[in-house]
């Protein structure tokens, strides 16, 4: 390709590439060059090798930290693209009054994580949440105590985040849907293909950009997630729901520990790049390869 | 031609006269700074209520003096800190700021970024009025003082409704072994025993002054100061740990995630029989409308009572600018002015950081701790006088736990602790 081709465009993405090295790569070179001092408080220049990745391995916080952030990564990703497409099939069966339930199901992704997390903090809370509520009307069996159980506490995250999400997905598939040939259809009745089979089978695989799409900005979602977190559990009961975001936060600010939270903010970057770097260079590149061929 | 550099000049001479608006009056204010009148920004976290009520004593007799004084309320201490350390990286400083007393702006003393106070503290001898002395010791660096402590605030107290043991018929209890043997009766009639807000620091926070009052406080420093790992594993410390797990059992299952106050107010209404909490609770008391010792009874638990010395102290970070030093040191003076201290103190429920100060609004909680911080023997530090923030976040992380897991055994919480205490954070 000529360099000169599309210099006005080049010339005009200067800056933001200009901006991304200084800004993204200088910082990603900053945190790991202090990841090797033992900054506490204010970054200094005392180097003491890997000690801090040494320790950060052997914290069982961490350990939590990354499985929750898998739990979470797993279930919030499926779950969203689920319902998601669930919702936006139903919405497209031609129902009566479509864009008030639109509308209904995208409201959530309007509110702020903030919101979201105190709202399911007050549903889900036992002692004057969803639960008391139901012990109040007589249904004393009623038990929803996930919130603050340790090994649910994290589903209960999961909920929230994928109330917050699927109406985002379903949206995006929605606009999918549309742009599906109305030929298709006509042909796929003629041949008397079950209408679940064809959703699966013929409609699904034509939405594909559009799944690669929802799954890239909802796992985009997952790694930072932390407000949310903060605001339904703060990432208690004990430390049973904190995540890789949070442990970086704490250490920055709370506990003074730059040295660490360098430490875990480069693994949190090096994880993200062995997960994506492989997915994205097949999506990206090789599939525009052999479809360019 | 002419035309266009007739309109650039036009162009030119607007946007000169633009600058010209902003920047003369932006010079004259800093010529009148230059006079006796002092401008001073202060970072704190004072936000709820009483609190306020604090600072806005200091504020006033920081106006009363002629100054103007600019409020910067950030909530929650980390934040306000965060703010703070960021702000005198980035070169734009606040003229004052506060911290606990703890070792949590030793980094920034190291750094050279802090003003030192030694000037005005010697003039007017601090060292002699300072009380008890271990606050010099929380502020002095190399002979020289780089904070200025404002008051002292505790831990080590039962807040206990006298209500619910009325009930139950049972007396208040004074130690944690008393409270223990008649929770059983308290839940049996329908009560919580322990409130307890489960977050990490109202955990860890109960955690030590469950240690201070059963192992006492010699031990505990050779534990936490020291790291003393026989004195760790002489089979006191396991007894804690047991005790703390069999106080845990009592708690309810709303408490993950509760705020201390919100706690407290559980206590209040009745709804719970104690609260372990520092001396802040007595302000949400008062609030309520209750008397010390009629409503509810403050305890310090133990056979030998201990006042912990927290509390918060201001820093005043480094400034190019010589007037700001010299703000800096009148907003030194002023804090420590015993007049100003008693204000302060009262609004603030705190016990003042000298002796000479009028504490005759003091209620009977008030008095106990008063009575009791004249006892040199009495005094106790806490675990981030000695321990940097990092370790007792370490710490906190492994009581947090040890109470929320079940499954977590006192064994191996004793090596998960041991490895905290000599991995040299």
């Amino acid at each position: 390709m000529p360099f000169y081709r599309n210099i006005a465009a080049k010339i005009a993405l200067l800056p933001m590439i200009v901006i991304s090295l200084t800004v993204f790569v200088g910082c990603i070179i900053y945190s790991f060059v202090y990841s090797l001092t033992n900054s506490k408080l204010v970054p200094v220049m005392n180097y003491v090798g890997f000690d801090q990745y040494e320790r950060l391995f052997k914290q069982r916080k961490w350990d939590v930290a990354v499985e929750n952030i898998f739990i979470y990564g797993f279930v919030f990703t499926i779950g969203c693209l689920i319902i998601g497409f669930l919702l936006s099939v139903l919405i497209d069966q031609k129902i009566r009054g479509e864009s008030l339930f639109r509308t209904i199901f995208l409201y959530p992704y309007a509110m702020s994580f903030v919101v979201t997390g105190l709202v399911w903090k007050w549903v889900l809370n036992p002692t004057f949440g969803l639960e008391n509520s139901m012990h109040m009307w007589g249904m004393t069996w009623f038990e929803l105590d996930w919130l603050v159980n340790r090994d649910l506490a994290i589903y209960a995250v999961c909920i929230a985040a994928v109330w917050q999400g699927a109406g985002f997905v379903m949206v995006l598939m929605l606009a999918g849907l549309r742009g599906i040939d109305e030929d298709i259809w006509k042909s796929l009745s003629i041949e008397g293909v079950a209408k679940w089979k064809s959703y699966i089978f013929v409609i699904l695989p034509m939405l594909r950009p559009m799944v690669v799409t929802a799954i890239v900005l909802i796992a985009a979602g997952v790694v930072k997630v932390y407000d949310l977190i903060l605001a339904l559990t703060s990432g208690g009961p004990g430390y049973a729901t904190t995540t890789p975001a949070m442990y970086v936060m704490e250490n920055f600010f709370s506990r003074a520990n730059l040295g660490q939270a360098f430490a875990a903010s480069i693994i949190m970057f090096i994880s993200v790049v062995c997960i994506l770097a492989p997915w994205a260079f097949y999506e990206f590149y090789l599939r525009n390869k052999y479809a360019n061929n | 031609m002419s035309i266009y550099l007739k309109k650039g000049r036009k162009i030119m001479k607007k946007i000169f006269s633009i600058l010209l608006t902003i920047f003369i009056p932006l010079s004259f204010t800093n010529v009148s700074k230059a006079g006796s009148h002092m401008e001073a920004e202060v970072i704190h976290w004072w936000t709820s209520g009483g609190e306020q009520a604090a600072i806005s004593e200091f504020a006033k007799a920081w106006e009363d003096m002629g100054n103007t004084w600019i409020d910067t309320a950030i909530t929650g201490g980390d934040n306000a800190r965060g703010t703070t350390v960021n702000r005198i990286i980035g070169g734009n400083p606040p003229t004052a700021a506060q911290f606990n007393v703890s070792k949590q702006f030793v980094d920034l003393v190291e750094q050279g970024l802090l003003q030192s106070l030694e000037e005005v503290a010697s003039a007017e001898g601090w060292r002699d009025f300072i009380y008890p002395p271990e606050l010099i010791e929380t502020c002095e660096f190399e002979g020289e003082f780089y904070c200025v402590p404002v008051n002292i605030h505790s831990w080590q107290w039962m807040w206990i409704n006298n209500d619910v043991y009325n009930q139950v018929g049972l007396p208040v209890p004074q130690t944690f072994e008393e409270f223990l043997a008649g929770a059983p009766k308290i839940q049996e009639a329908g009560i919580i025993p322990l409130a307890l807000g489960g977050q990490g620091w109202q955990e860890s926070g109960m955690f030590d002054v469950v240690a201070s009052s059963i192992m006492g406080f010699p031990l505990m420093q050779s534990i936490y100061r020291d790291k003393d790992l026989d004195a760790f594993r002489d089979g006191r410390f396991e007894s804690v740990l047991n005790t703390y797990r069999e106080l845990n059992q009592f708690t309810d299952e709303g408490s993950p995630g509760r705020l201390w106050n919100d706690t407290t107010a559980m206590v209040i209404e009745g709804k719970a029989a104690m609260q372990v909490m520092g001396d802040w609770a007595r302000g949400e008391f008062a609030v309520a409308g209750q008397k010390a010792m009629v409503d509810y009874s403050c305890v310090i638990p133990g056979k030998e009572k201990y006042v912990a010395l927290g509390g918060d102290v201001f820093v005043f970070p480094k400034n190019d600018d010589p007037k700001v030093k010299d703000a800096q040191l009148a907003m030194a003076s002023m804090m420590v002015n015993p007049t100003v201290q008693a204000k302060f103190n009262n609004a603030k429920g705190s016990l003042p950081m000298r002796l000479d100060v009028d504490t005759s609004a003091a209620d009977a909680c008030m008095q106990m701790g008063l009575d009791l911080i004249q006892n040199p023997d009495a005094i106790m530090r806490e675990s981030d006088d000695w321990n940097t923030p990092a370790f007792t976040a370490a710490w906190g992380d492994i009581i947090s736990e040890f109470r929320n897991d079940p499954n977590y055994t006192v064994a191996q919480v004793m090596d998960d602790l041991e490895g905290v205490l000599t991995s040299g954070l």
